[in-house]
């Protein structure tokens, strides 16, 4: 998932709540969608734009993997098709700090402190894409990662959010299919691309199942966050759904899932499979993961190399708002 | 070791490569040059556009880049598909991408410039728009049913860019100081190399002549009109050097084309006959 550790406040049980926040939590409890204008906790309010902001912040340092690839895509097609994916990744960042800004934060903020490192975005997207079959590799396992994670949170209660994700989600599952497809056609095709194939699954599987956070013993602020309906399943679930849903197709493409503990357990109806190892995660999360200067580097760049421009749109309307006034 | 001349004398005469144009070519293979010259253009152009993806100076920015660039690369399918079809030798819009050198290709030097800052790849964007929309208008009437129909689907799309590009140029270059010089300086790097495309050569004029595509001196009043316009909402000088830049169209081209087609035909370079 695209939000990671989304540090919650505190919980509070019905009797210790304000008659405020009991009104709030039970409208949450009865399913009834929670508008901008409506009145909410503070921590509710904070924890939102913590999770908002850090999912749109992972919309568009997630452009620059795929990016990566655009020049340099095999086919006409694939590059008309990875271009519209990157555009649509920029889209959801879009929607996404719309959304955050109506809990009072506006985007440049919500930047400051992604360029200031107070904020972060996704870890996946601190592994670099080495070859093409990384585009269908990040296609296949990162947007359905976030398509795990991102349909549930369709039924979130915080309106503007529910409405981006199913925007988003719409989307999604075309970027899906695309990587899958691009993984099908390696997996099909010459020994040098099959080798291409399953060096990229190697490399993202277990990145991969690290997008859902931490295992839930280690987890501690989804209580809150699950009570409020601004995460809607715990992080093992996830993981389980996608570990469920992903290894028959890779078995399908004929790949093999890099984890030699990987069984069908009948008992679970599910599969036993290998945590990914955490420390990995949380030096990535530190800073330490193989990309992390360049995204944020090349973010930071964007943004400074680009504030003449920024400044000059602003300098222009500010002239034309004045010679408009002076001809009235 | 045999003296210059001896070794000079086994060489192939025929065997220069890249052809020149300057001879009147005959129709069909004219066609093709043409429609190389379009699809080419859009190809390299969009290569540089979507450099850009997630480097733009502001998210709007991020999606206007990619979708420009993503237009014309589906322009590119379109007119290199249709370029594969007249040449008639069992290529398609990809093997004329990805497997011809640079002495084959047939695209403005203006597309292959380097982007630069954000103020150079927006006035090459403008100056190229400005060419590329009465270029498409014209195409619209072309005695060719299959350029018309091409014409008319890019028209629609590049009367947005052109819009777009126009709009920024004008806010940039009556923005700041340093938004005005950035600009202007974008300006004066480019302008040389606005000539080719409006000055017609034998594949040109055959093109004319034939009906299948518009009079480029006709396309040059326009622009010159139309960049007049926006350069003095913008406050900025037209350069008045007068020296042109040309050989994009011919297959003479600058350093930088090797380098995007070394980067954009890695992949079927490097793996001959995969399929992707
Ligand atoms: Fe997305
Ligand atoms: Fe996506």
């Amino acid at each position: 998932m695209y939000a990671q550790m989304v540090k919650s406040e505190g919980m509070k049980s019905l009797d210790e709540m304000s008659p405020e926040e009991r009104a709030f939590q039970e409208r949450i409890d009865r399913g009834e969608k929670i508008e901008p204008r409506d009145w909410m906790p503070e921590g509710y309010r904070k924890t939102l734009i913590r999770q908002i902001g850090q999912h749109a912040h992972s919309e568009i340092v997630g452009q620059l993997p795929e990016g990566n690839w655009i020049t340099r895509a095999p086919t006409l097609e694939r590059k008309a098709i990875l271009l519209a994916k990157v555009q649509d990744e920029a889209g959801h960042g879009l929607y996404l700090y719309c959304a955050a800004e109506t809990l009072g934060v506006s985007r440049d903020e919500l930047l400051e402190k992604l360029h200031s490192g107070k904020m972060k975005y996704s870890s996946i997207f601190n592994y670099p894409t080495l070859t093409w079959a990384d585009m269908g590799a990040v296609g296949w396992l990162v947007d359905g990662a976030a398509i795990m994670n991102q349909v549930p949170l369709q039924r979130t209660s915080y309106g503007p959010y529910s409405r981006a994700m199913i925007r988003i989600c719409k989307e999604e599952s075309f970027h899906q299919r695309q990587g899958y497809h691009i993984m099908m056609k390696l997996a099909r095709g010459t020994e040098a691309q099959k080798r291409m194939a399953q060096d990229a699954l190697n490399r993202f599987w277990y990145p991969s199942l690290m997008m859902f956070g931490p295992s839930d013993k280690d987890s501690v602020h989804s209580a809150q966050s699950m009570a409020w309906k601004i995460k809607m399943n715990t992080n093992d679930e996830l993981r389980q759904k996608f570990v469920d849903q992903t290894v028959p197709q890779a078995e399908y493409l004929g790949l093999t899932v890099p984890d030699e503990g990987l069984r069908w357990n009948d008992e679970k109806g599910g599969y036993d499979f290998t945590e990914p190892d955490w420390s990995e995660f949380f030096e990535v999360i530190k800073g330490n993961g193989p990309c992390n200067k360049e995204r944020l580097g090349a973010r930071v760049q964007a943004w400074e190399g680009g504030a003449w421009v920024r400044d000059g749109l602003m300098a222009h309307a500010k002239k034309h708002a004045a010679a408009k006034l002076a001809a009235e | 070791m045999p003296s210059l001349p001896d070794m000079m004398t086994k060489l192939d005469p025929s065997g220069a490569a890249g052809g020149s144009a300057s001879a009147a070519p005959a129709p069909a293979d004219a066609l093709f040059e043409a429609l190389l010259r379009l699809g080419d253009s859009t190809l390299i152009l969009g290569h540089r556009v979507s450099e850009w993806c997630g480097h733009a100076p502001v998210l709007e920015e991020d999606i206007a880049l990619a979708n420009t660039a993503l237009d014309l690369i589906g322009q590119t399918q379109l007119w290199l598909g249709l370029a594969a079809e007249v040449e008639g030798a069992g290529r398609s819009a990809d093997d004329l991408a990805y497997l011809r050198d640079a002495w084959d290709f047939r695209n403005l030097l203006l597309v292959e410039r380097p982007n630069g800052d954000f103020g150079a790849t927006l006035m090459r964007q403008f100056l190229f728009d400005a060419w590329h929309q009465p270029m498409l208008k014209g195409l619209e009437g072309s005695s060719d049913p299959r350029v018309a129909e091409i014409a008319a689907k890019a028209g629609r799309e590049v009367a947005y860019h052109l819009d777009r590009s126009a709009d920024l140029v004008i806010r940039l270059g009556d923005g700041t100081d340093e938004s005005h010089r950035r600009m202007q300086a974008a300006l004066d790097d480019l302008w040389p190399y606005t000539g080719e495309m409006l000055t017609p050569d034998a594949t040109d004029a055959a093109m004319a002549e034939a009906g299948v595509m518009p009079d480029l001196t006709a396309i040059a009043r326009d622009w010159h009109a139309l960049v007049g316009d926006v350069l003095a909402q913008a406050t900025l000088a037209r350069p008045d050097g007068s020296y042109m830049h040309k050989g994009g169209k011919q297959g003479t081209h600058t350093e930088h084309l090797g380098y995007i087609l070394a980067e954009m035909q890695f992949l079927q370079r490097a793996y001959p006959g995969a399929e992707w």
